[in-house]
Formats: structure tokens, sequence, C-alpha cells
């Protein structure tokens, strides 16, 4: 894999941005400007956490995915469907009823991602355990949390805790299940449900991984829509033909706050979601502020995967729904009528033997040059032209603050000019025709913009 | 040589940190390497955090160039008796007020002395006290 190359699954359509600067404003790692009128990403600094896409007003920031019908380039098709999935469902509809709806719309064979939790969460203990020196260890479930480490928080890489997800698990469980039945390993079709961006991201270019354990991924939102109305058509009365079983009572909710640390017993640890949150304390860990600390859970959406860019309806309701399911099942595991003990447990060696990662290496976005010596005269000019621009923020330039113009310019992603104070100025001096503020500002608007608000009024 | 300078207010300890978290923002832009960054925030902080509690405020200057950074802290303040004693772990002259906050555990000159590669401190009964710190890259 080259070191270089990361693939970003949140894409804009320029033909339906208009360049509201909604989504610059907003992103974490100041990753978006706007060019020719429409929002572009800076590869090298998202880290695919969505918060574009949560706020675009019109729909242009969109999630790439495979194709549904790429399913059909397997002969036995495999879906691995999160907990998550389940909860978007209002009450009426059981986990079985979407176990054997998304079977008939085109799988061979269906497992719930969270099978492997339970043995995830025993490695990472063991890990934690056996790596006292590098506390605190963070988890690297949230994917957009170990680019956003990388990215931002380079110092830290080593805290993270280098095991695969559960969903890699359960895709090596299943596959190898799948190779002792006797059937080819190009039959075998392994696809992702996923309720983020940041999962296509890590599935399509994995952080510390060769090759990917699963062949496909598929959103969320697309697949709800697909069982939902399936349902729908169905009606009441439908047969099941499979019982959702995949899962004990403790892995439904891993993938939500709190999950991961309710199954790890140490001293002092903190479940964190939301982005801002955990740059906010990521912030106080790099310090050393806190002493002490054994673990961190982090997520960047609030309510983690609950609120996941791609999940339907409401995060606090869904969260609810996976609450209850779990806690029905403990009944039924207390009265014995369910095994807390599921089949994966029998190829836990296997899993144990393909869980580690190799080691995740930062990128820091933040550095200006490997030379000290350039990135020392870079930060003196940024230094210099920062108290030269307005402090306005106002977005005009393209980019999200005057501070990160003041970067551009000294990378040469921009030029002084683009600031409409420092425009006025020259053409007070003469130094610059208005014609030539007009071309500025069409290279950063586009011809339409300008058009319609400067040219033709 | 790149200069800047903060302000440090009596008794703010909300606002501690907010000078080693821009000193850290402009040490990873120059791609230091993160423990020595570590180091220097560590100290920073001990120090900001020694002149909000026991000075009357003060300033801190920063210059960075190539090959290191230094930080002075210069307060306003009583100023330190006997530093021999204060650079002891555990030695605290902090009010009951500062200890209650979390502060005062004696560790600050220690921690700052463990973390940088030159430390001069200068002190004058009274008047106040001026804390030199160097990290080279």
């Amino acid at each position: 894999m080259n070191e270089n190359f990361f693939y970003h699954a949140l894409q804009v359509d320029p033909k339906i941005c208009f360049g509201c600067t909604l989504c610059m404003r907003n992103c974490p790692t100041e990753a978006i400007r706007i060019r020719n009128g429409k929002a572009t990403i800076y590869e090298n600094k998202c880290v695919d956490c969505g918060e574009c896409y949560k706020v675009c007003p019109s729909g242009a920031i969109y999630v790439a995915q495979d194709d549904f019908q790429s399913i059909y380039n397997f002969k036995y098709r495999v879906v691995l469907m999160p907990s998550v999935f389940l909860g978007q469902f209002p009450e009426d509809i059981k986990a079985s009823q979407v176990y054997s709806v998304i079977m008939d719309l085109g799988f061979t064979h269906v497992m719930e991602v969270e099978a492997s939790a339970l043995i995830h969460s025993k490695l990472s203990n063991k890990y934690i355990r056996e790596n006292e020196d590098k506390k605190p260890l963070i988890s690297t479930f949230c994917p957009a949390i170990v680019r956003l480490i990388q990215v931002k928080f380079p110092a830290l890489v080593d805290n993270l805790i280098p095991i695969k997800a559960p969903v890699d698990f359960t895709a090596i469980y299943i596959r190898d299940k799948l190779l002792e039945e006797g059937i080819e390993p190009e039959d075998i079709g392994i696809f992702y449900i996923t309720p983020c961006a940041a999962k296509i991201a890590a599935t399509k270019s994995p952080v510390g991984e060769d090759k990917s354990t699963v062949d496909g991924v598929l959103n969320m939102d697309t697949m709800y829509n697909m069982v939902l109305k399936e349902i729908k058509v169905r009606g009441k009365n439908y047969q099941k033909k499979i019982s959702a079983n995949d899962v004990s009572s403790d892995c439904i909710i891993f993938s939500l706050t709190n999950g991961e640390k309710r199954l790890n017993n140490n001293k002092k640890s903190f479940a964190i979601d939301e982005i801002h949150n955990v740059i906010e304390f990521l912030e106080k860990v790099e310090d050393d502020e806190i002493e002490d600390l054994d673990f961190l859970e982090l997520r960047a959406c609030d309510e983690s995967c609950a609120g996941g860019i791609l999940t339907c309806g409401n995060r606090f309701l869904i969260n609810d729904r996976m609450f209850q399911r779990a806690k029905k099942l403990a009944e039924r595991e207390r009265n014995g009528e369910t095994l807390r003990k599921k089949e994966i447990s029998k190829k836990e060696d296997l899993l144990i033997d393909n869980a580690n990662v190799s080691k995740i290496m930062p990128r820091s976005m933040l550095k200006l040059d490997p030379d000290i010596n350039v990135a020392f005269q870079k930060l003196s000019k940024i230094r210099e032209l920062a108290v030269k621009l307005p402090q306005t923020d106002c977005n005009v330039c393209g980019a999200p603050s005057c501070k990160a113009l003041a970067e551009d310019i000294v990378c040469e992603n921009a030029k002084m000019t683009d600031c409409v104070f420092m425009q006025r100025n020259l053409e007070m001096r003469d130094s610059l025709s208005s014609n030539e503020s007009v071309e500025i500002m069409k290279k950063i608007w586009g011809e339409e913009k300008l058009k319609d608000y400067i040219l033709n009024k | 040589m790149m200069h800047t300078e903060f302000t440090v207010v009596e008794g703010d300890f909300s606002n501690a940190g907010k000078a080693s978290s821009e000193i850290k923002k402009m040490l990873k832009q120059l791609d230091i390497n993160p423990q020595k960054i570590k180091k220097m925030v560590v100290a920073v902080y001990e120090a900001e955090v020694n002149a909000i509690a026991h000075a009357y405020g003060g300033t801190i200057d920063v210059d960075i160039d190539q090959s290191k950074i230094c930080v002075v802290i210069k307060d306003v303040g009583p100023g330190i008796p006997d530093i021999e004693k204060a650079m002891q772990k555990g030695f605290s002259t902090a009010s009951a007020k500062v200890r209650e906050m979390g502060f005062g555990a004696g560790m600050g000159l220690p921690n700052i002395k463990n973390n940088v590669d030159e430390l001069d401190i200068k002190t004058e009964i009274g008047v106040g006290t001026e804390v030199r710190m160097v990290v080279n890259f």
C-alpha cells in the first residue's frame, strides 16, 4: 500500500455544491477550501469524520459506495450487518425479520458484525495489560479517530491499540468457515454495511494493514431503504427463514458510547464521543495533563455509531432500541433460552492469530516542512502574514480563517490578494485594478457566482 | 528568531495552559520531536501555574529558533526565599485555597527541572522571580 494514498469516501458533487462555506466552517481539521465556487477537500487533512456531510444544506457532499450489483460477482455473498443497522427499525420489526429480508435481497449468508466483539475486547484488554508503558491506550475502533490522531496528534500514535476492528474479525471468521465448507476463495464475497464514511475509507485503504478483510462496502441508508421497502411490501405475515443468533447481549451495544469501556476493567478510563469533544480531550492527553489514565474509547460521532452519518432515524432512538434489544436478550440468556457463547468462539485462536495490525504511522498535517530550517522560515512568514490579515474569518478568500489563509499562502496554495481587505488596500494605492480583483474573486467563487452577484447586477 | 509573548493573571487558574498550547502548535508546525514538545509544554504549564499561584501575575516570553526554544517566565511576586528547598519534591508554600484547587503539590520546580535542558532561576524577595528554561531540538 502506497503510504501517500488515502482513500476518502466523502466527495463533493460540483453540480450541486453552490459554495455556501458551511462545510468549510465546520470541518474540525480545516480540510476544506472553496475553489471555483465549490467546496474542495484537502485529502491529507481530511479524516473522514463526516461533519461536512452533516451540515451540507444541499446534499452536495455524498458518500461513494460500491454498486449493489457487484455482490453478484461472487457465488457466495455474505452481508455483515452492524447491530446499529437493526436499531434503525421501529420496535415492531424483529431482528429475525431484518435478517431474513436482507438475505432475500440477494445474499447467501448474513452475520452480525458484533459477533466478534467479546473476542475483540478480550484481546484489547490483554494488550492494555501488557503495555503499561504505553498508557493511556486508545481504542482503534473508530477509524476517523485513528486518522485524526495520525494527522493532528502524531505524538499519540504509539498509544493506539494495534488490533483490527470487530468487522475484520467477523469477516475473517466467516471467510474461514466457508473455506472449510469447501467453497473456493474467489467465490466468496463479503460485504459490509457501513454507518459512516470513515469505515469505508478504512476498508478501502486500511491503516496498518495490507489488504482489506471485506470485498465491498454498502451504505447503511441505502440498505435501510431496501430492507424497509421489502418489509412493507410483504406486510406482517412474513415467514422467518433464519434466527438472529449471532450476538450475545454484551455485544449489541459495543458500537455505542461506553460500549468498549464497559467491557474493560481498567481503573481510569473514559468514553468520549463527538469529534470536537475528542479533540479537546486529546489536547490534554498529549500534554500529560491527566494522570494515571489507562484507556480511552473515542468516537467521532455524537452517540457513537448510532449517530453515524449514514444511519437513518434519530440517534437517541436508535440508541434506546439497541439497549432494549440487549436487555431482552440478557433476560433470555439468564432464563437459559439462549446461550451466551456463540459459534464464533470456536475459532477464537484463528482470530487471535490474525488480530494485529502493523505499526500505525503518524502523518502530521501540521508540519510545514520536513527540513526544520524551511519549516522555521515558513512559520515566521505565517506569523508575519497573520497579523496583516484582518482577523475577521469572513471566508471570502475561500479559507476557513485568516490563520488558515496565512498557512495556505506560505504553502503556495493561495495568495495574499485573495483577501478582500488586501484587495481594497491595493486598489487604494493603485496597485490593483478592480478588474484584477474581479478575476481573483472569480478563481475563488467561480464564474457563475460572479455573474449572478457582481457582473450582471 | 521568532518571538511571542503572553501575560499571566494572578489567580486565573482557568486560563493556565493557554501559553503552552500556543507553543505546542508552533512546535508541531516545525515538526519537532513529540517527546521534546511534551517536555516543553509540561515545563511551561508548571511555570505558568507557579506564577498564577504564588505571584501577582507576570509575562511569558517565548523565543524559538532552528535549534532550541527558550521560555522566560517573569513574575511580580514574593520571590523564592530558598531555591534549593523549592527544588525538592513535595516542598510547597502554596496556600490552602490553591491546594484545594488541586495545585500546590510541591512538584512544580522539580517537574520543570526534569523536563528542560537548561534551567535558570533568578529571584529577589519581595520583587519577583524569573524562570528561564531551554529545550534543545
